[in-house]
């Protein structure tokens, strides 16, 4: 009982990594820095609460959450395709942006500037945190496919295949034909959507939009995909691994084995060692980050 | 209606095309004939690039026509159009650096931007269908690769192998080869002949760009020669000789420092032969002989390992030595540890094991400028990337890595600009670095000027070994001519030279002893005179094994 108990936990908290880390996959896929995703799951997070709230009903705020993070993935896209922009300094740009922009417009929609009031979710109230509400909510299904289906799409369909190429060598997509600046605006805007969807399950699931509620998972999902070499698999795995440390520091918090900062510093320390080639080496897209051309 | 062969495939008329300041293309035409194989030759940065990719869809010109004919041999104009419909039209173009996905296999690059997808509403790739018609078009062209293979594991030679295969897979009736013999060692290089015969004999119109005469005269029909962005001359291959197309490249006579180039372009392998028969004589000279009898190498290296970022062995312990007054050749594809052996002697890269020793003393492990103080000076590979600061003055990169020697001293040491502008005014009068101008940025000269530059801060002061790597790469017939010169001139005076080229034919006029480098090792060395394409061509693809 334990074990399960310890299971659904950490899936608990494994779902929006695994939402972000997909969009990570994507967008460093087609050759635009992941940074951004703590930006989107903001975005998506606080579209979320906003449908949720006045739509009286948890799917519109799944549709607006989603647009909330397509919408900052477009302004990335455009900065960073259309304009050439610096990719880390946009995406620091778009991170600090959507920090204000969601505390600006809980102030305006909620009049708070800590939270949102109580909006809809999924699944029975109160249900508790057992493995039957779990397996109630549509979050956690869509969370559980979002990485296998993003893996088909990128090698089993054509737009895959093109994410691939234009994150690689986008001259020679170029040369054969292929509108690059496209397939990178849609590689970003999927991004943005599933990381989106990621903020979209936490509001859902504690039925309020908080202050800078995502708190670094974006970037946990971004350490994700590049501990798990950008290959869809090895990122979800990743995210597991992540999340289970996570579910072991709150399980023995009590026992106060070690500090639970250093269990929080577990992914950004194995992305350090990843990176560092002591497993295996890590080779990113080989255009990632550069635009122009 | 039937295309008539000798019907126009291809004309381009007055063709402009600028990039910000630089005017690429103006007015440059050209008329391709279907079926013909023709050569568009110039020296690098006359245009050629830049008009072929303006026919391939690349870039829209500023102004000017393009016409294509269809199938039918009728010419539309299709001044502007896109990559997509160039290829869709059958022109296809085989680009000098490849244009190719490492990450992806033969088949997925094959049919990337025109993917075959299964039936279905979810169009899910097909690559069991792409795999299939990757090989039956590999048969039908003799263009052997295995399609389920990542490029990032072929050979350059497979992967060209697989540029052109891509071209044809498209539908290509018209392929444009971008100095296609670059990377090829000898073998490769008569094998891609072979293939472009075979489809002018099946009706193909080939293009090839290029800057090598005997290639012209190998293999085409018709030669247009460009000329800072204009096509100065159409040449029919059989009335023209090798001087004649130089003379129009240039726009004056040319002393031809690759002679033996062309001899071998119209002699066949028969001059190799020849040459080597009346070379016998040299071989008992000391410096010809495959280890140098000269009692104190100016430059030896021993047992040298040095890795890379893929392979802890780039350089598998190799030994050579080298004498004062000898020029080592280097020869062999690129990317088999020459790279590696001459950053380490330079200094920039690390030594796992063996030494390095300038004129007997070690200096495996010392810093680049004690180096340079030892008496090593090195024209690296790229010049762009370590032989100058683009945005630097030419007086200023005159003076890099020996910008301690014009300092004034003192507590403030700050730089003499007197005896700067002093050296610059020297070494551009010696070197013939063109325009004169000494505050000019490096950025501002062609090619060949840059690499001027950099030769004349190496070879313009007291050395006694240098390295040079590719020393006339990307550089025009005239400044080749002027850096044969004047390694000629350093290896009478006495220098001991290690000289890399990927230029087989640079190696062969320069080298008094030859070696191949294939998996980092030195497989042969040879005196020069036992060294022709046809002995060293098996080394350099590693068909031969040394003894």
């Amino acid at each position: 009982m334990a074990a399960l108990l310890f299971l659904a936990q950490t899936l608990r908290i494994a779902i929006p990594y695994l939402f972000a880390a997909a969009g990570g996959v994507v967008s460093e896929r087609a050759g635009l820095i992941g940074l951004t995703l703590e930006g989107y799951m903001l975005g998506g997070a606080f579209g979320a609460a906003l449908g949720s709230y006045y739509g009286h009903s948890a799917w519109i705020g799944v549709l607006s959450g989603i647009g909330g993070g397509a919408l900052l993935a477009l302004v990335y896209g455009v900065s960073a395709i259309r304009f050439r922009a610096d990719q880390v300094v946009i995406g620091i740009a778009i991170n600090l942006l959507a920090i204000g922009l969601t505390r600006f417009f809980l102030r305006l929609a909620f009049g708070s500037s800590s939270n949102s009031p109580r909006v809809a979710g999924f699944g029975a109230e109160h249900a508790g945190t057992g493995v039957s509400a779990l397996l109630s909510n549509p979050m956690i299904w869509l969370g559980v496919i979002a990485i296998p289906v993003i893996g088909w799409v990128l090698y089993r369909t054509p737009f895959g295949l093109r994410v691939r190429a234009v994150g690689e060598h986008p001259v020679a997509a170029r040369s054969v034909g292929i509108p690059v600046p496209r397939v990178r605006y849609s590689a970003v805007i999927l991004s943005g959507i599933l990381a989106g969807l990621g903020g979209v399950y936490l509001v859902l699931d504690q039925h309020q939009f908080t202050d800078q509620m995502t708190a670094g998972r974006g970037f946990i999902a971004l350490a994700a995909t590049i501990f798990g070499r950008w290959d869809p698999l090895r990122v979800g795995l990743a995210c597991l691994l992540f999340a289970a440390a996570e579910t072991l520091q709150i399980q023995l918090q009590g026992a106060q084995l070690i500090p639970s900062q250093f269990v929080e510093m577990i992914p950004y320390v194995l992305t350090i060692v990843a990176l560092a080639g002591v497993v295996g080496r890590a080779v990113p897209p080989a255009a990632l980050g550069k635009v122009a051309e | 209606m039937m295309p008539t062969p000798g019907a126009p495939a291809i004309r381009l008329t007055d063709i402009h095309k600028s990039f910000g300041p630089v005017r690429a293309n103006r007015g440059a035409s050209l008329e391709v004939m279907r079926g013909e194989i023709h050569a568009l030759v110039g020296e690098n940065g006359a245009g050629k690039s830049t008009l072929m990719r303006a026919l391939s869809g690349m870039y829209a010109p500023d102004s000017g026509r393009m016409e294509v004919a269809d199938a039918d041999g009728i010419l539309h104009e299709v001044t502007g159009w896109s990559t997509a419909e160039a290829i869709a039209a059958g022109v296809g173009m085989v680009h000098q650096h490849f244009m190719l996905v490492s990450t992806l296999t033969v088949a997925e690059n094959l049919m990337l931007g025109a993917e075959l997808t299964k039936d279905g509403a979810l169009r899910v790739l097909d690559t069991a269908r792409a795999a299939r018609e990757v090989d039956a078009l590999s048969q039908r062209t003799g263009l052997r690769v295995n399609a389920l293979q990542r490029v990032s594991e072929l050979s350059v030679g497979e992967a060209q192998r697989v540029e052109i295969l891509k071209a044809l897979y498209r539908g290509a009736r018209t392929l444009i080869l971008d100095e296609p013999t670059a990377v090829l060692s000898p073998p490769e290089v008569a094998e891609l002949w072979q293939v472009l015969r075979h489809m002018r004999a099946r009706g193909e119109t080939i293009v090839l760009i290029t800057h090598k005469l005997d290639e012209v005269m190998s293999i085409s029909d018709t030669v247009t020669v460009m000329r800072h962005g204009r096509t100065t001359a159409r040449l029919r291959t059989a009335d023209t000789t090798p001087p004649e197309i130089a003379r129009e490249m240039v726009g004056r006579d040319v002393v031809l420092a690759t002679e033996m180039r062309q001899d071998a372009a119209m002699a066949g392998e028969g001059w190799a032969v020849a040459r080597d028969g009346e070379s016998v004589a040299p071989a008992s000279d000391a410096r010809s002989l495959g280890t140098s009898s000269f009692p104190l190498p100016a430059l030896e290296v021993r047992v040298l390992a040095v890795g890379n970022a893929r392979r802890t062995r780039a350089v598998d312990d190799v030994s050579f030595s080298i004498s004062p007054g000898e020029i080592l050749g280097v020869a062999g594809v690129e990317g088999n540890g020459q790279t590696e052996l001459i950053e380490a002697i330079a200094g920039f890269r690390q030594v796992r094991s063996g030494s390095i020793l300038l004129d007997h003393r070690d200096i495996t492990h010392t810093a680049v400028r004690a180096r340079g103080q030892a008496g090593l000076s090195h024209i690296p590979e790229d010049r762009h990337a370590r032989g100058l600061v683009l945005d630097y003055s030419i007086a200023e990169n005159l003076i890099l890595g020996q910008q301690h020697r014009f300092a004034r001293g003192g507590f403030l040491n700050t730089l003499d600009g007197d005896r700067i502008a002093d050296n610059a005014r020297r070494q551009i009068a010696a070197f013939d670095i063109r325009p004169n101008d000494p505050t000019l940025p490096a950025r501002a000269l062609s090619g060949g000027n840059q690499q001027k530059i950099v030769v004349a801060r190496e070879m313009g002061r007291d050395f006694r070994v240098l390295l040079a790597a590719q020393p006339t790469r990307g550089v025009d017939v005239g400044a080749i001519e002027f850096i044969h010169a004047q390694l000629r001139g350093a290896r009478d005076a006495g220098k001991a030279i290690l000289l890399v080229s990927a230029d087989l034919a640079e190696i062969l006029a320069l080298s008094d002893r030859v070696a191949v480098m294939y998996g980092g090792r030195f497989v042969v060395v040879l005196p020069r005179a036992q060294a022709s394409e046809s002995v060293l061509g098996p080394y350099m693809t590693g068909a031969e094994e040394a003894a």
